[in-house]
């Protein structure tokens, strides 16, 4: 499973990245890496990027870079 | 390289943490400023006047996440601390700003700050935003560290400011003792060859050799960035970066075969360290995501699915009708206050030149734009509130679908919206986007993005030439025109930069992270602040380039004098002056567009400022009247009559086709300059200057020639 696979509101704890993974270095830097926990927020307009809370914050990412981080079910 | 500087503090902090607003309290607003606004996306300077009267140099910083560089105003951090590494000139102490409703992921970054050796003050902004009881003590968090002091501050509600300025003073007491260093990271031991390498070849404490270890070893960007630095300040080691690069790869292969991801090495050791020392354990951090902020809420609808996008459509057409139907009373004040000044020196001055050259030419051309101030600070003040209420980051979302489909990055939003107000920060603020090439065709489009400066021109052409009435009994015409002209120039700017994205070959990684910040309300100081500083560099505009060129097209304008044919007294006769003369050999080549001789001297002195025009026909109508009235532009470019034909001179066809051709031109001498010196080279201006001139001279012949076709304006 992938942060692409969440419902809304859905809470789930972030297991690692696709070895892929061109973002990986930048999220792990905002505190996003394993072990963190990410609340699915919502889908944007014209099939946009995902939007995220994490930690304190409020983030968006887009959906082929979501699909590159998994989680655990 | 320089060796005298002056000592100074520096700021360091996330993006949004309330960096410069905390920069503009401590400097009381003193900083040195550009002639636009928001140029800086770069260094900014600030006297900083401490408790005890000492004043100190205060160097505010593009905000970042880490100190590594992924985009362009990152790497201006990341070179600076490298260079405080490598040499004399650091700063006193660093103020690490935290915003302190978002603690572990800034506090990231203050533990980065911490291992550079130098004194560090965490200033915990936005305490406003927390909750007073179940925040963590200051003394806490300064142990936590080893800071010198962490203090409580609202920049935006001025609270905590001058206990700041008390613990810098503090912090900069002299002092012989080094860094109480508290972030303790562990694990390490497969780098432990490249720290020790570091430490014996650059000199760096055990910190600073661990903390650019790990950064050496996760990004790439670490390397080129030691690269480029050697390069620049000429002691360049080749075999210093052959060994370095080889003792990284080692470390990366040493790191592997234990199995550990060496990409994501340091931020999973630095948040390990400070996740435990928050106390911030697995149902703490749930509790918090399942918090659901105002802002979420706000969001539900704000930015929805589907009502978003109609939303943001909606408030630009509100923001450019505003513009129109808002800024007509204030306008008719300047344009009688204007006139009557005029008429006023003209009646206290005796005839002859220094009169003529003062009514006609500095009160006609520098009042004809003054008309359009309030308009510009109509527009810019929209702009400004938009983004300083959080709302830009979420259009850059929306947006950011939309974006890669024609090329560009959702980033690529913020440059042409600020576009609107001048292409000159739009294309700074390209900076944030970290592919190059998305970045370089944004760079490309912006100057497309019609700018206040072409808001004078719209606005007298359409105050003049299209009737002011209403459609289907609610929108004006007048404003629907002025709302299509800048449609034109953003859909324009959106297929261009699709063709370019084909032509344009460059590896291009596009990367999209976008944090979105809480909702707030503007800070009303601010954004006028932004008013004022556009208002002040319009002035400023208007006092240096209009008035220059009013005068120099003044003379043009007025000499030779020619001899009436009746009387043998010298009179005026613009058509056979030397301006006039220039309009008239121009004539074959813009007759085609409807443009005449008076339009085309217009065209030569707007490459100094596109609103020029304006001021060249007021001087130029000023001149050919001679009366001393001030002349109403828009009546004088409607009434104009060919002397030979008995027919006005100008038609909507013309203004129509005028429009257009400022849609597109690219006059404007200043962008050519910061887009010369954003990409490095003469290439990328040239090619900008060249395709937006033709596109302007031949959707201006279309426009024309076709509307001529179709019978359009007689």
């Amino acid at each position: 499973m992938t942060l692409l696979d969440m419902k809304k509101n859905q809470v789930a704890q972030i297991k690692g990245f696709l070895e892929s993974s061109e973002l990986q270095s930048r999220l792990v830097e905002m505190g996003i890496l394993p072990g963190t926990e990410i609340r699915m927020i919502k889908r944007t307009p014209f099939n946009g990027p995902l939007e995220f809370k994490v930690r304190d914050y409020y983030v968006s990412v887009r959906k082929n870079d979501a699909a590159h981080i998994e989680i655990y079910s | 390289m320089k060796t005298d500087f002056n000592r100074f503090i520096a700021l360091i902090g996330n993006p949004n943490s309330g960096k410069t607003a905390l920069f503009n309290q401590l400097t009381g607003m003193h900083q040195k400023v550009s002639n636009y606004p928001g140029v800086t996306v770069d260094r900014k300077i600030g006297k900083l006047k401490l408790n005890n009267n000492q004043h100190i140099d205060l160097l505010d910083l593009p905000g970042t996440y880490s100190l590594t560089a992924e985009s362009f105003d990152e790497q201006v951090v990341t070179e600076q601390v490298l260079h405080w590494l490598h040499s004399d000139e650091k700063p006193e102490v660093i103020i690490s700003v935290v915003d302190a409703s978002n603690l572990s992921r800034n506090l990231y970054l203050t533990s980065q700050v911490m291992d550079l050796g130098i004194p560090v003050v965490i200033a915990l902004n936005m305490s406003d935003r927390t909750d007073e009881a179940k925040r963590i003590a200051e003394e806490d968090i300064k142990n936590m560290f080893g800071a010198e002091a962490a203090v409580y501050v609202s920049a935006s509600q001025k609270t905590g400011i001058d206990a700041l300025k008390s613990t810098l003073s503090f912090a900069l007491r002299p002092h012989s003792a080094n860094v109480n260093h508290a972030v303790k990271l562990s694990n390490i031991s497969s780098i432990t060859p490249l720290i020790q390498w570091l430490q014996s070849e650059f000199a760096y404490t055990e910190e600073a050799a661990i903390a650019q270890g790990l950064r050496l070893v996760t990004r790439n960007s670490t390397f080129k960035l030691y690269k480029n630095y050697f390069k620049k300040n000429n002691n360049a080691l080749d075999y210093k970066l052959t060994k370095l690069e080889s003792i990284v790869q080692q470390s990366r292969d040493a790191m592997e075969k234990k199995g550990i991801s060496y990409k994501i090495i340091e931020a999973t050791l630095r948040y390990h360290w400070l996740d435990k020392q928050l106390g911030s354990t697995e149902n703490a951090r749930v509790d918090k995501i399942k918090e659901s902020s105002f802002s979420e809420k706000l969001d539900k609808v704000l930015t929805h699915q589907y009502m978003g996008p109609i939303i943001f459509v909606g408030i630009l057409y509100f923001i450019f009708q505003t513009i129109f139907t808002f800024s007509s009373y204030p306008m008719e004040w300047i344009d009688s206050g204007v006139a009557a000044f005029g008429h006023s020196i003209h009646q206290m001055m005796s005839p002859g030149i220094l009169r003529d050259l003062l009514v006609e030419g500095v009160i006609g051309g520098v009042g004809a734009i003054l008309i359009f101030l309030p308009q510009i600070l109509i527009l810019v003040f929209f702009l400004a509130i938009l983004e300083d209420t959080g709302y830009m980051a979420r259009v850059v979302v929306m947006m950011d679908k939309f974006m890669t489909k024609v090329g560009l990055h959702g980033r690529s939003v913020l440059p042409l919206m600020s576009g609107f107000a001048c292409a000159i920060p739009g294309v700074m603020a390209t900076r944030t986007i970290d592919s190059w090439k998305e970045r370089l065709i944004t760079i490309l489009i912006v100057p497309l993005i019609s700018c206040s400066a072409r808001l004078p021109v719209y606005a007298m052409l359409i105050g003049a030439f299209i009737p002011s009435e209403k459609v289907s009994g609610i929108f004006g015409l007048q404003g629907l025109v002025l709302v299509f002209m800048y449609f034109l120039g953003t859909a324009t700017a959106l297929v261009i930069a699709k063709i370019f994205s084909r032509f344009i070959t460059l590896k291009s990684h596009s990367n999209f992270v976008m944090e979105l910040p809480p909702y707030r309300v503007p800070l009303l100081r601010s954004t006028l602040y932004q008013v004022y500083q556009r208002a002040r560099g319009f002035l400023t505009d208007a006092g240096k380039i209009i008035l220059a060129i009013s005068i120099v097209l003044w003379f043009l304008a007025s000499f030779p004098k020619v001899q009436h044919q009746e009387t043998g007294e010298m009179m005026t006769k613009i058509e056979a002056s030397y301006a006039g003369q220039l309009g008239k050999k121009m004539e074959p080549f813009i007759a085609p567009l409807g443009f005449d001789w008076k339009i085309g001297i217009g065209l030569v002195t707007s490459f100094a400022a596109r609103e020029v025009m304006v001021s060249t026909l007021s001087t130029i109508y000023n001149v050919e009247d001679g009366s001393g009235e001030m002349v109403n532009l828009s009546r004088a470019l409607v009434n104009d009559t060919n002397e030979q034909t008995g027919k006005k001179t100008y038609s909507i066809l013309t203004a129509l086709s005028l429009l257009v051709f400022y849609v597109f031109a690219a006059q404007c001498m200043a962008t050519f300059a910061i887009v010369k010196k954003e990409t490095n080279s003469w290439k990328w201006p040239l090619i900008m200057t060249g395709y937006m001139t033709s596109l302007a001279y031949f959707a201006s012949l279309l426009v024309f020639q076709g509307g001529k076709i179709l019978g359009i304006g007689g």
